[in-house]
């Protein structure tokens, strides 16, 4: 939406208005400008240099080592480069699961919630929503206390015969398990021999550890309300029209929801799908409180590292490389999916999927 | 705006005399079919209700219980022996209430220079004209773009530079305005009609006064989307005051819980007290929720977390 402003009055009644204008915004523009821009510059030199904690990163005394940093993180065989590797490893499955289930189930949600004939809609918004609204800290100790060796979820499952994981104590990789069950205990030679980033390519295919399966029950958990709402709002500006004349047409309500309500929520689809994306690579808070990327690291995610390079290692450069290449990494995922979303409306044969979107409200009209 | 009384009247639309009328029961002739579908429906969204609220019921039962009931019983809604024990411990014997103190001056600064900032540059940005007003818009389009774990690092750095570190400034300031929070209010602002501030500029007021008087009471309920936005924002933010406050004296709920939920008071699990804590730090924005449960459920932009 544009400016809906009168033009011709702008000589006489608007005078003054630059000087309100940035006086008006004059209070973001510092706040932003202290606490964003000038940070982000400010540790982009602090990734380049050798700073230790101590004084002011702009004394003579710090260095600029090139990329040194970068070299650590992504290159040196050494530890650091191991934990880069893990966390990335770990957080990837964990964006690779959290994001469609997340997807999928405040989908479900909105399409349940919506449906015209429902009595206590409201109750059941209410219920699916309020874990959005508590803080990811109360969330997960809640979570600590339900998935502990002795909780509230190994007490559940006991009861059809089930003896629980010890979730998060359990490093294990749900994918390894999986192989484990037909006796597949190690993997390849060619996976187990080689790598990237430090890990081996058999530990890359790990999957998510009990421990991170919990984390990722946890976030679809809190995060599926939120964007149950989103998809709500966007179920009830769709005109029935279209859903009447495909019901005319004899389209069954599965193949309604396919065909015509799917396909109708793309613009939704699409933001759902990209906050998600960008808050997935950004774990930090459930770690922090409750494993510390314990068990061995495999909840160690690349905002935690970076947090803990720098304020508890004091190695101040590589915790700024590692947030420097989670921002690329978010930046890239984003433009990435905006990409593919975007080639898959123009693709034909897709094409079949949106043609009765365009002639149906005709018919209708025609009726 | 409405303000119907009925908080049952959440569900707007579509609900109108069919939904009501229909009996739970089965009517007449009504189709087989159609009745075993509403109860499969019906079976679901109850089991996936519970699913949901189940753990917060469950969280609030194990606050009351003591530690070896909370450890022998960990699905029961009701403790064996009722115990105050661990709300006596926090309450009395922790650093609970100052850290709930903490989080409520936090919050309360925060939400207030929120809502008067961001409405204040949204309304700029939406309506004054002068020179650099899209490349300012350019800007903050840009700036919400980056990841706010990405900043923890680079916002200690100039925390500590300006010498605000652990102070309630160094706490506060950061947070006092939000990018997506002045992108809202621009969008309200430019939704409202412009004839009334053309009317009052006409009559005198300066650019201010306008602002003040003519055209933030108009901006009703876009605040109240900032004011919820930011109450919860600030109430839950953990990352910024690890990062700009040590001192015990500045711990905030959010901090102080994660502190208790690594273990740092006494020996055992303590599900109780952990619990407890979690419980009563969720009271306030549960309320805030309650309160405004009709606009944030009908409003998709105060409906977004993070």
């Amino acid at each position: 939406m544009t400016t809906t402003t009168i033009r011709p009055h702008r000589s006489n009644i608007r005078r003054g208005e630059a000087a309100s204008g940035w006086l008006f915004t004059a209070p973001m523009l510092i706040l932003l400008g202290l606490f964003l821009v000038i940070p982000v510059l400010m540790a982009l030199w602090v990734s380049f240099s050798d700073w230790g904690g101590n004084g002011s990163p702009f004394s003579g005394n710090v260095h600029f080592v090139g990329t040194q940093n970068y070299q650590s993180i992504l290159g040196s065989g050494g530890l650091a480069e191991q934990n880069f590797g893990t966390s990335l490893r770990n957080n990837a499955w964990y964006v690779v699961l959290v994001v469609p289930i997340q997807t999928a189930v405040s989908l479900f949600l909105a399409v349940m919630v919506n449906r015209a004939v429902l009595r206590g809609r409201g109750f059941f918004r209410t219920a699916f929503y309020f874990p959005s609204v508590t803080s990811s800290v109360a969330i997960t100790v809640l979570w600590l206390f339900l998935f502990s060796t002795t909780g509230a979820i190994n007490k559940v499952l006991s009861w059809v015969g089930i003896h629980g994981p010890n979730w998060f104590n359990d490093p294990d990789g749900i994918l390894h398990l999986f192989l484990g069950l037909f006796g597949v205990q190690s993997g390849p030679a060619s996976l187990t021999s080689s790598g990237f980033l430090g890990i081996t390519w058999w530990d890359w295919l790990a999957g998510p550890s009990v421990a991170m399966s919990a984390f990722i029950l946890m976030a679809v958990f809190t995060t599926s309300g939120t964007f149950m709402l989103l998809f709500i709002a966007a179920l009830q500006n769709l005109g029935g029209d279209i859903q009447e004349a495909a019901m005319i047409d004899g389209a069954n309500g599965w193949q309604r929801f396919w065909r015509i309500t799917l396909p109708q929520l793309r613009p939704t689809l699409f933001t759902v799908l990209t906050l998600g994306l960008i808050g997935c690579w950004q774990v930090f808070d459930q770690i922090y409180t409750g494993t510390q990327g314990a068990p061995a690291n495999t909840t160690l995610t690349p905002a935690y590292l970076s947090y803990t390079s720098a304020f508890t290692n004091q190695a101040w450069g590589q915790g700024a490389a590692i947030a420097f290449i989670l921002f690329v990494i978010i930046v890239a995922f984003t433009i990435l999916q905006r990409w593919i979303l975007r080639e898959r409306t123009v693709s034909k044969r897709r094409m079949r999927a949106y043609l009765p979107k365009t002639e149906v409200p005709l018919e209708g009209g025609s009726r | 705006m409405t303000t119907g009384l009925n908080a049952q009247s959440l569900s707007v639309s579509t609900t109108t005399g069919k939904g009501r009328s229909r009996p739970k029961g089965p009517r007449a002739p009504r189709s087989r079919r159609a009745i075993i579908a509403t109860s499969v429906i019906y079976a679901v969204l109850v089991v996936l209700a519970v699913v949901y609220i189940f753990p917060f019921l469950l969280q609030v039962a194990t606050a009351f219980k003591t530690n070896p009931d909370a450890t022998a019983n960990p699905v029961s809604l009701i403790p064996t022996t009722w115990s105050t024990a661990a709300l006596q411990q926090l309450f009395v014997n922790s650093d609970f209430p100052l850290w709930f103190m903490n989080s409520a001056i936090v919050t309360i600064f925060v939400t207030f220079g929120r809502v008067f900032f961001d409405s204040l540059a949204g309304y700029a940005l939406a309506r004054l004209h002068f020179r650099g007003r899209n490349v300012i818009f350019a800007g903050l389009i840009a700036v919400m773009a980056v990841p706010a774990v990405v900043l923890m690092i680079p916002k200690f750095l100039v925390i500590n530079q300006l010498g605000i570190y652990d102070s309630y400034t160094g706490m506060i300031v950061p947070l006092l305005v939000d990018a997506a929070g002045v992108f809202i209010m621009k969008g309200f602002f430019e939704s409202i009609p412009v004839s009334v501030e053309e009317q009052a500029r006409i009559d005198g007021a300066g650019t201010f006064r306008l602002f003040w008087s003519v055209v933030l009471p108009m901006a009703r309920p876009a605040l109240v989307t900032i004011i919820i936005l930011s109450f919860q924002g600030s109430w839950n933010e953990l990352a910024q005051f690890i990062i700009s406050a040590q001192s015990p004296s500045l711990t905030t709920l959010t901090k102080g819980v994660a502190s208790l939920s690594s273990g740092q008071l006494g020996q055992g699990n303590q599900y109780p007290l952990k619990l407890a804590a979690a419980a009563i730090m969720t009271i306030p924005v549960a309320v805030m929720f309650f309160v405004f449960q009709r606009r944030i459920m009908n409003n998709s932009e105060g409906a977004v977390k993070e």
